[in-house]
Order: structure tokens, then C-alpha cells, then sequence
């Protein structure tokens, strides 16, 4: 049972053929993911939509709507409507061979873990379009984003050795940092609902097991007639 | 005035209290019932819970190609509540198909399949048919790119069939490839007519089994000595002792669901598969299709054939003869005795032996076949390396041996005495 | 018999203390159900709150805004159109807006927290036709005392500058006047005031 249990999580490390890193990401630590909810308008919603997330909902990371509209909210006018980008579908397909996706439920199809090593993967390739390349996911048609933060790096498959060519602005303890914020934001931004879903889990578990006992005493009670 | 109202409708409808005497305050059954017998009121449970929760998603759920998979996420996160509805409805799911094979193991376990219960026994299978059939109409409903490919795959497989299959795929599709057509019938077909089918034969199920009257764990018949009122000594009525013991059963039972439900709604993958999150692209078929957990023992069984002919049909009527083989159960069983307790070591083997594989073959049907690489040696005759495939066909030849060989060892088995009234 | 009534107690306390729980049980595994069917935040989000520029809406215009899918009428009156109130009284069903529904600051002689800006919803509180502005000069075909304000096409109800319903006119109530309130430099919020803040 429990070698079924496990089985399909090997899938995915043999997907990617490169190690995953765990993610480091508390989906309690607020801070973090308003610092990954900036990360994200910053840098990445200029090409990606989180289309099924509205600006008003990132309440729940502890922002007041005023903050909301004063620093987040860059495609709406009311704090209702959802976080669209502005990259036009049509045209990104041309620019990049693919639409950049939307992004609302990356981190569950994904996995935390292949989010947070992928964005931390990218290196200089002469050969591709973009100029950029992914350890994590071959050929990939997205540049480096993050480049100004993280610096740039060669990578070399055979040997799987990096290799620094320019500095960043972020050392790499502080890039790792920002990273782990933006991966916490996603993983927030694909399930809002979890961190609520275990509190009332732990909640009706608990009435369920006094239920249990009460429904197992009935039953004792009664069966006493059967010999 | 409570009990007034209730003169009122019972003079005007007597059925109400003589269906409750035969089928519950009066229905005795044996009194040893066990763990194993709590499935299948758990079945009923289940069957309750993905209606109810069925209703509530499609109040949201858009069954059209280009909104379905927004309004599942519209449901996850727009909709108050809506998530609690969608998890139970996906752990429901898989849920049902635990139990109904925890039930189904029951049977052949105790012999309930046998004489004279052969028809509880085909209605509970036609009702595993249908239940598989909903299932696969339900997967498509979310459009992710699971859902899409594991219905292009199975619908192809129509397609095999010789002479009529390109055409008996197209009438299925409605379009030449899995579309908004096929979605729109889907929900057709799984949000009315299969539970509708599904109710039905649940109800024929236990009127068949409350006519010939329950079997037990000893395989003893307890209507042989009964008492001068014609109750039978061994048994009980179902209300309250049963009631009140598989309420019990019950609430155990959704413990489990919730603590599933709460804290590990994807289970892996296996409950809510990851590729399934990203929307259905026909363009893009994703590295590994594999269907849902509860279909890939039959999966495995239909990738082991290898193709005759260049025909893959041979592979999909595998597949259909090792789904249909159960059906002969009664049949094929030929020994004289009902209950695992008293039959001797051949059936007993081959059960062991026929589970073992089952779960093998399902586990391979998660995987792909080069899960557990290739053999080093050549072989001309060898039209595969792979040694998954070598495995699950070891299994689907134990699968169908355990059903075609039955009535010989069945028959040969060195049986026990039955006792004459019920142990434990 | 004693014992018998013993375990009859212990059982029916039993069945009482398992019902009780259970029916709390039952209360929470029902509430998620039963609060889907309230508005889910697309619906919430559709019917928020609608800013208007009042500096575009100059003297004797009417503005149509959407909210919550009905028109609702931003009627910068004249000084004649606040005139033309009084003079309408005597024919008014209902002059002091007391069956009709209104928030409390509209409840004065001029049924609106500014007398030049009149807020009210465009809906006919008949049978919900979307009624017409039809001025003083109207007179021709609205009749020669006619003060001014708007006439339902559908069944001929007639309603003043304030919104509020002429007698003999099949609607029984003045048009309603939806929450609003002011925010700085000409700008007007349909659907919020201080009471009903995002309500």
C-alpha cells in the first residue's frame, strides 16, 4: 500500500532528469507572500495572467484593499476583478512559439519543488532565441525574468557544473530568498483555500471522533440483546 | 398529534410501515456479520454523498469545451464553500470504487455469489459496470489535459473494434475528436442517465438479496432452524441492530473520508492527478497517460496483449473478457462449500494469488511500461524488452486462470465440514 | 422489570446524546452546501460599487448608469426642476415617500443628500419597464399641466423629478433610490454609503 502511495512521486524527479530542490516555502509566514505577491506584479504579470485570482482576495495575505490598489494592482481598476495580464495571447504565440501560460494553477501542476529549482535554473545559451535556456526544463520559450536579480550563469549538461559569468543585484542566499517568496505566492495563488481547509479539517475530525464514540457506545448498548 | 399525523398517511398509505417491517424491523439477518460486511451499506453512503454533492457542482459547473475547467476553478475559489463540494465529490470518487471493491472481495470471500444469490451477485456487477462507465463520463467533466487524453485514448479504443469501430468511435465522440460534443453528452450521460440506471439497479440489488435473505461470514443458511414463529435462531432483525452498528460503521468510515478529504485531497496524485490541473490542449498530449487509479488493473491487462495483425482489438477484448469474466462467478464455482472459512487450501491460494496480481497489474497501469526498464538479453521472439510488460502479462495470465481454471480446483478442493448453525 | 427499565434509560440516553451530536454534525457537513448558493464573488465582484464623474453631467442632463444590471438615473436638476417639486404635490400618490424605498437621507423634500443631484434606480416599480424623460415642454403630449419628470411607456405611470409616482398611474410606490454617496472633487459612488459600505 504504501509503495503505491509513493510510487507516483517518482515520476516526477524522472520527468525533469534533474534533481529538484525542496521548496522551502511556509504557506504561514504572510510576509513572504506579499513579498512574492510583489515579486509576481513586478516581474511576472507582464506575460502571465493569474486569471482565476482577484486582486480583492489577496486580503488574505494581510494586505488592506488600499494597499492592494496603491501597490499590486497594475491591470484593473476595481479590486473585484481578476489579475489579468496584458500580454496579448494572440501576439505571444508569435513572439514566443507559445502563449505564455496563465499561471493560477501552476504550483499544483507542477509541484512547488520543480517551480522553485526551475526559477533558479536558468542559463546563458547563444543557440536559443531568447538567449536563455533551463536545466530544469529543456528549451524552454521563457527568458530568465529574474535575471537582473539572480546575475547570469553558464551551465554545462554533461557535467552539470554552473558556472557564474555576471553578478546580480541579490547575492544568492537573497535571490534563493526571493524565489522561495514567489514559490510560496504560487503555491498560495493555486489553492487559497489550504491553509483554511486543514484548520476546519482538524475541526470536524474532532467531532467525528466524540461522534464515533457516542455512535460505538449506542451500538454496545444495543448488541448486549445478542448473545 | 405527531402520531395522528402518522395514522392519517399510514391509513391512506400502509406500504410506508409494511416496507419498513419486511425490509428493516423484520428483515432478519445472521447475526454475525463482520467487518466485511460493513461495505455495503457504506456503497449506499457513498452513492448519497456523490449525488448530493454532484447536484451542488453542476448548480456551477459549465459543461461547455471553452468554460468548463474555468468554472471548476470558479467552484475552488469564487464559489463560498465550493471547495469542501468539489473534494468531496473527488474523494468520493475514488472512495466508491474502494468500497465497492472491499464489497465485491466480501462475496468471494464468504460465497454470497453462490446459490442462491446468483442474481444479487449479477446486479452488483451490473451495477460495477455502470459505475466504472459513470466514472469515466465524470473524468471528462473538468477538461484538464488528463481528462481529455484518457478519454481520446479510451474512445479510440472503440475504434478498434473490426469493421464498425472508426464509425461506433465517431457516433460515440459526436465529432472526429474528443470535443465540446463529447463533453456536452458526457454530462449528459453522467449527471442523469447512469445515476438514474445506478439508482435502479441498486434498488433490484437488495430486493434480490432481502428475497433470498443474507449470507454470513460461516456461509451457513439460518433459515434451516428457525423458532416457532418462523424467525430464524441465528438471526436478528436488521432494525436496530444493524442500523445502529453500521451507523457506527458510518461514522468511522468518514473519518477517514474527511481526514483524506482535508488534509491530502490529491493523495499523491492518484485521487486528483497533477496533469489534470492544466487545461485539456489538443495539440499537446502529455509524456504519460495513464487512467485513473481504479481502472488500471484493466489498463494493464489491455497494454499487455501485444498487437495481432496490427490490430490492438485483440488487447481491448482482454480487456472487456477480464471486466466480464466475474459475471460467471456463480458458475464457475463449483465447490460445495460457500464460506473461505471451511474451503481448503486450493481455493484459498487462488484467491490469495488472484489478489496479488489484481494489485499488481494495478499498480503497473499507473506507470508507464518502462517503469522497471528492460531485460539485458535479446531474444527474436521477445516483441518487448520491457519487463513491466513480461510482468503484467504473468498477471493477466493468473487473473484469468484464477475464473478459467475454478471449476476444476473448486471442485477438487478439500473441503470442511460446515457447521450447522452460525460460529463467529 | 426495574432492570429492563434501566437499560430502556440507558439506551434512549444514549440515542439522545448520539442524535445531538450527530445533528451538529449534520448542521456542518450541511453548511457548506447551503452557503454556495449565496452570491460567489464573481456576482459580488459584478455587482460592486459604480464611481461616476459628475463633471460630466451638466445642468438638466441625465446620466444612465449600470448597477447590479439595473439603469440607475444620475439627474442633475435646475433650479425649475427643484421648483417644479412643489408644484407637483398635490399630485402625487405617495408625496412624503413613506411606502416607498429610499435610504434615510432620502427621505426629505427633495428625496436626495444634494438637491441639484437626484439618484434613483430607472425601473418602473409597476412591472419593471425602464421609464422616459419627458421635460416641462413635454406638454403637447404629456397634457398642459405638466410639470415635468418621466413617463413609463409601458402602462403610462408618470413619475416627477424626485421619482416620486403620480396618482392614477398603475405603479404603486416612487422609484427607489439605491445607496450613494459623495466622494471628494465631483464624484459620486452608486451601491455604497456609510451604512452599506460594499453591501
Amino acid at each position: 500500500m504504501i509503495v503505491l502511495l509513493l510510487a507516483p512521486l517518482s515520476g516526477w524527479a524522472a520527468e525533469a532528469g534533474y534533481r529538484l530542490d525542496s521548496s522551502p516555502h511556509d504557506p504561514h509566514d504572510l510576509i513572504s507572500l506579499q513579498a512574492g505577491a510583489r515579486t509576481f506584479v513586478n516581474y511576472c504579470l507582464g506575460c502571465h495572467g493569474l486569471e482565476s485570482m482577484r486582486y480583492g482576495k489577496l486580503t488574505d495575505l494581510g494586505l488592506t484593499e488600499a494597499q492592494i490598489k496603491d501597490y499590486l494592482m497594475f491591470t484593473a481598476d476595481k479590486v473585484g476583478e481578476p489579475i489579468r495580464t496584458v500580454m496579448p495571447r494572440k501576439e505571444s504565440k508569435s513572439w514566443f512559439g507559445v502563449t505564455p501560460p496563465d499561471l493560477s494553477l501552476a504550483a499544483r501542476a507542477r509541484s512547488a519543488d520543480w517551480l522553485y529549482t526551475y526559477l533558479r535554473a536558468f542559463y546563458r545559451d547563444a543557440k536559443t532565441v531568447t538567449g536563455w535556456n533551463n536545466a530544469v526544463f529543456e528549451n524552454v520559450a521563457m527568458p530568465h525574468a529574474l535575471w537582473t536579480l539572480q546575475g547570469e550563469r553558464a551551465y554545462d549538461r554533461e557535467s552539470g557544473k554552473w558556472t557564474e559569468i555576471a553578478k546580480g543585484i541579490q547575492s544568492p542566499p537573497e535571490y534563493d530568498a526571493t524565489v522561495r517568496d514567489l514559490v510560496n505566492f504560487l503555491v498560495y495563488v493555486g489553492e487559497p483555500a489550504a491553509t483554511r481547509r486543514k484548520v476546519i479539517g482538524i475541526v470536524v475530525l474532532y467531532v467525528l471522533a466524540i461522534l464515533f464514540v457516542f455512535t460505538y457506545l449506542l451500538k454496545k448498548e444495543y448488541w448486549k440483546d445478542v448473545k | 398529534m405527531a402520531s395522528r399525523l402518522w395514522n392519517w398517511i399510514d391509513s391512506r398509505m400502509p406500504s410506508i410501515k409494511e416496507e419498513w417491517r419486511k425490509h428493516a424491523a423484520e428483515y432478519y439477518a445472521p447475526k454475525n456479520f463482520n467487518f466485511w460486511y460493513f461495505f455495503g451499506s457504506l456503497a449506499l453512503l457513498v452513492l448519497v454523498i456523490q449525488i448530493v454533492s454532484g447536484i451542488f457542482l453542476t448548480m456551477n459547473y459549465k459543461p461547455d469545451a471553452n468554460l468548463a475547467f474555468g468554472s471548476v476553478d470558479y467552484i475552488m475559489r469564487d464559489v463560498p464553500g465550493g471547495w469542501i463540494i468539489r473534494y468531496i465529490h473527488s474523494t468520493g470518487a475514488s472512495a466508491f470504487f474502494i468500497v465497492v471493491y472491499l464489497h465485491m472481495f466480501r462475496a468471494m470471500l464468504y460465497g454470497s455469489h453462490k446459490e442462491p444469490r446468483e442474481l444479487v451477485w449479477i446486479f452488483g456487477m451490473l451495477i460495477y459496470l455502470t459505475l466504472m462507465g459513470e466514472a469515466f463520463f465524470g473524468y471528462l467533466l473538468p477538461w484538464g489535459q488528463m481528462s481529455y487524453w484518457g478519454a481520446q485514448v479510451i474512445v479510440n479504443l472503440f475504434g478498434t473494434v473490426p469493421f464498425i469501430g472508426p464509425d461506433l468511435a465517431l457516433w460515440i465522440r459526436g465529432d472526429y475528436v474528443v470535443s465540446d460534443a463529447t463533453l456536452n453528452r458526457f454530462f449528459a450521460l453522467h449527471v442523469i442517465a447512469f445515476p438514474l440506471v445506478l439508482l435502479g439497479l441498486v434498488v433490484v440489488h437488495l430486493l434480490a438479496l432481502h428475497d433470498v435473505g443474507s449470507n454470513n461470514p460461516d456461509g451457513v443458511d439460518i433459515k434451516k432452524y428457525q423458532d416457532a414463529s418462523g424467525r430464524p435462531l441465528d438471526g436478528i432483525p436488521f432494525h436496530p441492530y444493524y442500523t445502529v452498528k453500521d451507523l457506527m460503521g458510518a461514522v468511522a468510515f468518514l473519518a477517514i473520508f474527511c481526514f483524506v478529504m482535508f488534509f491530502i485531497p490529491e493523495v499523491g496524485g492518484y485521487f486528483l492527478e497533477y496533469n489534470n490541473f492544466i487545461p485539456a490542449d489538443p495539440l499537446k498530449t502529455p509524456q504519460h497517460i495513464a487512467p485513473v487509479w481504479y481502472f488500471t488493473p484493466y489498463y494493464s491487462v489491455l497494454r499487455a496483449v501485444p498487437p495481432l495483425f496490427h490490430s490492438q482489438f485483440p488487447g481491448v477484448l482482454a480487456m472487456g473478457a477480464a471486466v466480464l469474466i466475474p459475471f460467471f462467478l456463480p458458475w464457475l464455482d463449483r465447490s460445495p462449500v460457500r464460506s473461505i472459512r471451511y474451503r481448503g487450501p486450493y481455493y484459498k491460494t487462488a484467491l490469495a494469488v488472484f489478489v496479488v496480481a489484481f494489485l499488481i497489474l494495478g499498480y503497473l497501469g499507473t506507470e508507464s511500461t518502462t517503469v522497471w526498464g528492460q531485460f539485458g538479453f535479446d531474444a527474436f521472439f521477445l516483441d518487448t524488452k520491457d519487463r513491466a510488460t513480461w510482468l503484467a502479462r504473468l498477471c493477466t495470465v493468473v487473473y484469468f486462470l484464477f475464473f478459467i481454471l475454478m471449476p476444476w480446483y473448486t471442485a477438487r478442493d478439500q473441503v470442511k465440514p460446515v457447521p450447522e448453525r452460525v460460529t463467529h | 422489570m426495574n432492570d429492563q427499565k434501566k437499560i430502556d434509560r440507558t439506551r434512549r440516553n444514549l440515542l439522545v446524546a448520539t442524535s445531538v451530536v450527530g445533528g451538529a454534525a449534520s448542521v456542518g457537513a450541511a453548511t457548506p452546501f447551503v452557503v454556495s448558493m449565496w452570491p460567489s464573488e464573481r456576482a459580488k465582484a459584478a455587482g460592486a460599487p459604480v464611481d461616476v464623474d459628475l463633471s460630466r453631467v451638466g445642468p438638466g442632463e441625465l446620466a444612465v448608469i449600470e448597477w447590479r444590471g439595473k439603469p440607475v438615473w444620475v439627474l442633475h436638476r435646475t433650479k425649475e426642476m427643484l421648483d417644479s417639486l412643489k408644484a407637483a404635490e398635490p399630485k402625487l400618490t405617495d408625496p412624503l415617500s413613506k411606502a416607498s424605498e429610499q435610504p434615510p437621507y432620502a427621505t426629505n423634500e427633495y428625496r436626495s443628500l444634494k438637491p441639484e443631484i437626484m439618484v434613483m434606480e430607472g425601473v418602473c416599480t409597476h412591472l419593471g419597464c425602464s421609464p422616459q424623460l419627458k421635460s416641462a415642454e413635454a406638454r403637447a403630449e404629456m397634457g398642459a399641466d405638466w410639470p415635468g419628470g418621466f413617463y413609463c411607456p409601458c402602462h403610462g405611470s408618470k413619475f416627477d423629478y424626485a421619482g416620486r409616482v403620480f396618482r392614477g398611474a398603475p405603479a404603486p410606490t416612487n422609484l427607489r433610490v439605491p445607496p450613494y454617496t459623495f466622494v471628494a472633487e465631483a464624484g459620486l459612488v452608486i451601491g455604497e454609503d456609510k451604512e452599506t459600505k460594499g453591501a
